[in-house]
C-alpha cells in the first residue's frame, strides 16, 4: 500500500503493545509501593464506617487468596498481565459476587455514546469556527464574536458543568439534574425512551462540546494560516475560482488534516475529563462508575477502567497512525 | 467589491510592526494581569484576613455573602468563603509552578540529548516520550492518588509532572533538531566549543519563547489534573484547596440549594486562573510563530 512500509506497521504495533504494557505495569506496582493492601484496607473502611463485617478475619483470609496477595510479587504480576491479556479483572472488591467486566459492560454504552457524539460536535464547530477565524472573507461581525467563543476552552469540562446546571437545572428548570434516563421508562427504542436519553445527555454533551471546542478552532486557525501562504491558494485565487469553492477545496482540505491527529491525541484527555463530567451529572457512564469505585476503595473496578480506557485510547492512537498515511499523500514514512 | 477584498488581503498579509506588538502585548498582558490579580489578592489577603478560618468550623452555617463576619459566607460546615479562596489561590498556582517547573526540567533535558545527540538517544526518548502522550494520563493518576490516600500538596504536584513532561520534550526536541544544522551553530560546533556551552549558551536564548509557552502549557494542564483530582475527592485532605472546595459543593448540592457563592465563587477564581494561563499561552505562541502574528483572533 502506497505510504506504508512493514517496517512503518511493525513499529507502530510494538508502539502499541509497548504502550499497554508500560500502562499496565504502572498501575501493578504504584499500589503496591503504598502501605496496606487494598482488602484489608475495605474492610477496615467498611468497620470504621460502623457496619459490622462478620468473620472479617476470614473474610479477608478468603479474599487475599482469590486475589492472589500472598503470592511472591513477581508471580502475581504475570498473573496480573495474563488477567488483563484476557480482559479479565475478577470481581468487585465493594459489590462481591460481580464481575467488574458486567459492571463495566453496563456502563461502556452510555460513555462511548456521550463521547462519541460529544467529540464529533465539538471537533465539527472547532473547525469550522477556526476556518472561519482565520479566513479573509468572513464577515467582521463574526470576527469578533469568534475569538469570544474560545474563552471556554481554558475552562475545564466540570466546571462549564456546574455553570450548565445552575442555569440549566436549578434556574430554568429545562433539564433533569442527573442520570442517563428516566428510571420508570423500559429501556428499549421507543420514542419517550430515546426522548429522555437525549434530555439527560444534553447538558453533559454541551460541556464537553463547548469547553473543547476552542482547542479545535485554535489549531485550525493556525493551520489555515499556515496554509494561507502556499503558492497553490494564490493560484486558485488568480484563477478566479468562488471563495468558497477556495476555502473548502484549497485551504480547508489541506489545513484539516492535523486537525484529525489532535482529534485522537486529544482523545487521552477528553477521556479523562468525562469522568469528571460524568460524576458531576451523575451520567451512569464509566465515569461515575469510576468515581463510585474511588469512594468505596473497590480497587478492581478502578482497574478495571482504567485499562479499558487504555485501551481505547492506545487503539484510537494506532488506527489513525495507520490509516493516516493514507489519508494524506504528502506523508510517506517510506524513507525512513 | 473586488478591490475592496484586495486592499483587504494585503492589509490581512502585511500588518504593520507596530500593530503586531500591540496585539501580542494585548493577550501577554491580559492574562499576565489576570494571574497577578489572584495572586495579589491571595497574598494581600492573608493581611487582612485570618486564614485559618478555612478550617475553623465554629462559624455559623450556610450564610450568605454580606453576613457580618463573613463578607463573602459561609459553606456548610462554617468554613469562611474569603478565607477559602485566599488559601486555596496559592496553593493551586503553586501546583502550576511544580509542574511546569518539573516538566520544563526534564523536558529541556530529554529534548536536547533527543534532538541534539539523535540517532538511538532520540529512538528510545521519542519512543518513551510518545508513550507518555497516549496514556491517558488523568484515569492513571485517579488510580495512583486512589492509591496513596494522604498527600500533601507537593506530592499531588510530582504524581502529576510525571505525565506532564512529554508535551515539553517534544516541543524542545523539533525546536532542537531543526536549529542543530543552522548556521550559527555550526559554526559554534567548528570553533571547538563544549557541547553543554553549545547548548546552554547558544541555542537555549533562541529556544526561550518556545521554553516559554511549554512551560505554561504544562503549568495549566498540571493545574487542570490536579483541580481534576480534587474535585474528585483525591486531593490533600487537610490543605483547603479551590478544588476541593468545589468538590465538596457539588456533594452538597449547592447548585441546587441555590448557595451559589459556595460553588461559583471558587469556580470563578479557577477560571480567572485558566483563562490568565491560556492567554498567556496563546500571545507566547505567537511570539515563537511568526506565521500566527498576522491574523487576527
Amino acid at each position: 500500500m502506497r505510504g506504508l512500509s512493514v517496517n512503518y506497521v511493525l513499529h507502530r504495533i510494538w508502539m502499541f503493545v509497548f504502550t499497554i504494557w508500560a500502562s499496565a505495569t504502572i498501575m501493578f506496582f504504584v499500589p503496591r509501593m503504598a502501605p496496606g493492601d487494598p482488602v484489608t484496607a475495605m474492610i477496615t473502611r467498611i468497620t470504621a464506617q460502623g457496619g459490622r463485617v462478620e468473620g472479617s478475619a476470614q473474610l479477608i483470609a478468603a479474599w487475599r487468596e482469590r486475589f492472589g496477595l500472598d503470592d511472591p510479587l513477581m508471580l502475581q504480576y504475570l498473573q496480573y498481565l495474563k488477567n488483563l491479556a484476557t480482559l479479565d479483572f475478577g470481581y468487585s472488591l465493594a459489590q462481591f459476587p460481580t464481575e467488574v467486566s458486567e459492571m463495566i459492560g453496563r456502563a461502556m454504552p452510555w460513555t462511548i455514546g456521550l463521547l462519541a457524539i460529544a467529540t464529533f460536535l465539538s471537533f465539527l464547530f472547532g473547525t469550522i469556527v477556526g476556518a472561519l477565524m482565520a479566513w479573509v472573507k468572513t464577515p467582521r461581525v463574526l470576527k469578533v464574536l469568534l475569538p469570544v467563543s474560545l474563552t471556554f476552552t481554558a475552562v475545564p469540562f466540570y466546571i462549564l458543568g456546574i455553570f450548565l446546571i445552575y442555569v440549566f437545572v436549578f434556574a430554568l428548570g429545562l433539564f433533569p439534574i442527573s442520570g442517563g434516563a428516566r428510571a420508570d421508562l423500559d429501556p428499549g427504542l421507543s420514542f419517550a425512551y430515546i426522548n429522555s436519553v437525549v434530555q439527560h445527555g444534553t447538558l453533559p454533551a454541551l460541556s464537553i462540546v463547548l469547553a473543547s471546542m476552542g482547542f479545535w478552532a485554535l489549531g485550525m486557525r493556525g493551520m489555515m494560516i499556515t496554509v494561507a501562504g502556499e503558492d497553490y491558494l494564490t493560484l486558485a485565487k488568480a484563477k478566479g475560482l468562488r471563495p468558497l469553492r477556495v476555502l473548502f477545496k484549497y485551504e480547508v482540505r489541506n489545513a484539516i488534516l492535523p486537525q484529525v491527529t489532535a482529534l485522537v491525541l486529544g482523545l487521552g484527555s477528553v477521556v479523562g475529563g468525562t469522568v469528571l463530567v460524568e460524576y458531576l451529572f451523575g451520567y451512569p457512564g464509566m465515569g461515575a462508575l469510576l468515581y463510585q469505585a474511588i469512594t468505596n476503595s473497590d480497587f478492581t473496578v478502578i482497574q478495571g477502567i482504567v485499562f479499558i480506557l487504555i485501551l481505547t485510547t492506545v487503539t484510537a492512537v494506532l488506527i489513525l497512525d495507520l490509516v493516516y498515511p493514507l489519508l494524506d499523500p504528502r506523508i510517506s514514512y517510506e524513507r525512513r | 467589491m473586488d478591490v475592496m477584498t484586495v486592499t483587504q488581503v494585503e492589509a490581512e498579509d502585511a500588518p504593520s510592526p507596530r500593530s503586531r506588538r500591540t496585539w501580542l502585548n494585548r493577550k501577554l498582558v491580559f492574562g499576565g494581569a489576570m494571574i497577578l490579580a489572584v495572586l495579589l489578592f491571595t497574598l494581600l489577603g492573608r493581611l487582612f484576613w485570618d486564614t485559618k478560618l478555612a478550617r475553623a468550623a465554629s462559624s455559623p452555617l450556610n450564610l450568605a455573602p454580606g453576613s457580618p463576619g463573613h463578607p463573602l459566607g459561609t459553606e456548610n460546615s462554617g468554613r469562611d468563603m474569603l478565607a477559602l479562596l485566599i488559601s486555596g489561590g496559592p496553593t493551586t498556582l503553586q501546583v502550576g509552578l511544580v509542574v511546569g517547573v518539573t516538566s520544563m526540567v526534564i523536558g529541556i533535558m530529554l529534548g536536547f540529548a533527543a534532538g541534539y545527540l539523535g540517532g538511538p538517544v532520540d529512538a528510545v526518548i521519542r519512543t518513551i516520550s510518545d508513550t507518555a502522550l497516549t496514556i491517558p494520563s488523568l484515569a492513571i493518576l485517579i488510580v495512583v492518588s486512589a492509591y496513596v490516600r494522604e498527600m500533601s500538596v507537593f506530592t499531588m504536584a510530582l504524581i502529576v509532572a510525571l505525565f506532564a513532561w512529554a508535551g515539553p520534550t517534544r516541543v524542545i526536541r523539533a525546536q532542537v533538531l531543526s536549529m542543530r544544522e543552522m548556521g550559527y551553530v555550526r559554526m559554534a560546533r567548528l570553533s571547538a566549543l563544549s557541547t553543554p556551552n553549545i547548548m546552554f549558551r547558544e541555542m537555549m536564548p533562541n529556544l526561550l519563547p518556545y521554553l516559554a509557552a511549554a512551560f505554561i502549557g504544562s503549568a495549566s494542564g498540571g493545574i487542570l489534573a490536579a483541580v481534576g483530582l480534587e474535585a474528585l475527592g483525591l486531593g490533600p485532605q487537610r490543605v483547603p484547596t479551590l478544588g476541593m472546595t468545589v468538590s465538596n459543593a457539588i456533594q452538597g448540592s449547592a447548585i441546587l440549594r441555590g448557595m451559589w457563592w459556595w460553588w461559583g465563587l471558587p469556580t470563578l477564581v479557577l477560571m480567572v486562573i485558566f483563562i490568565g494561563l491560556f492567554l498567556i499561552a496563546i500571545g507566547l505562541d505567537e511570539i515563537a510563530n511568526p506565521r500566527l502574528r498576522g491574523a487576527k483572533a
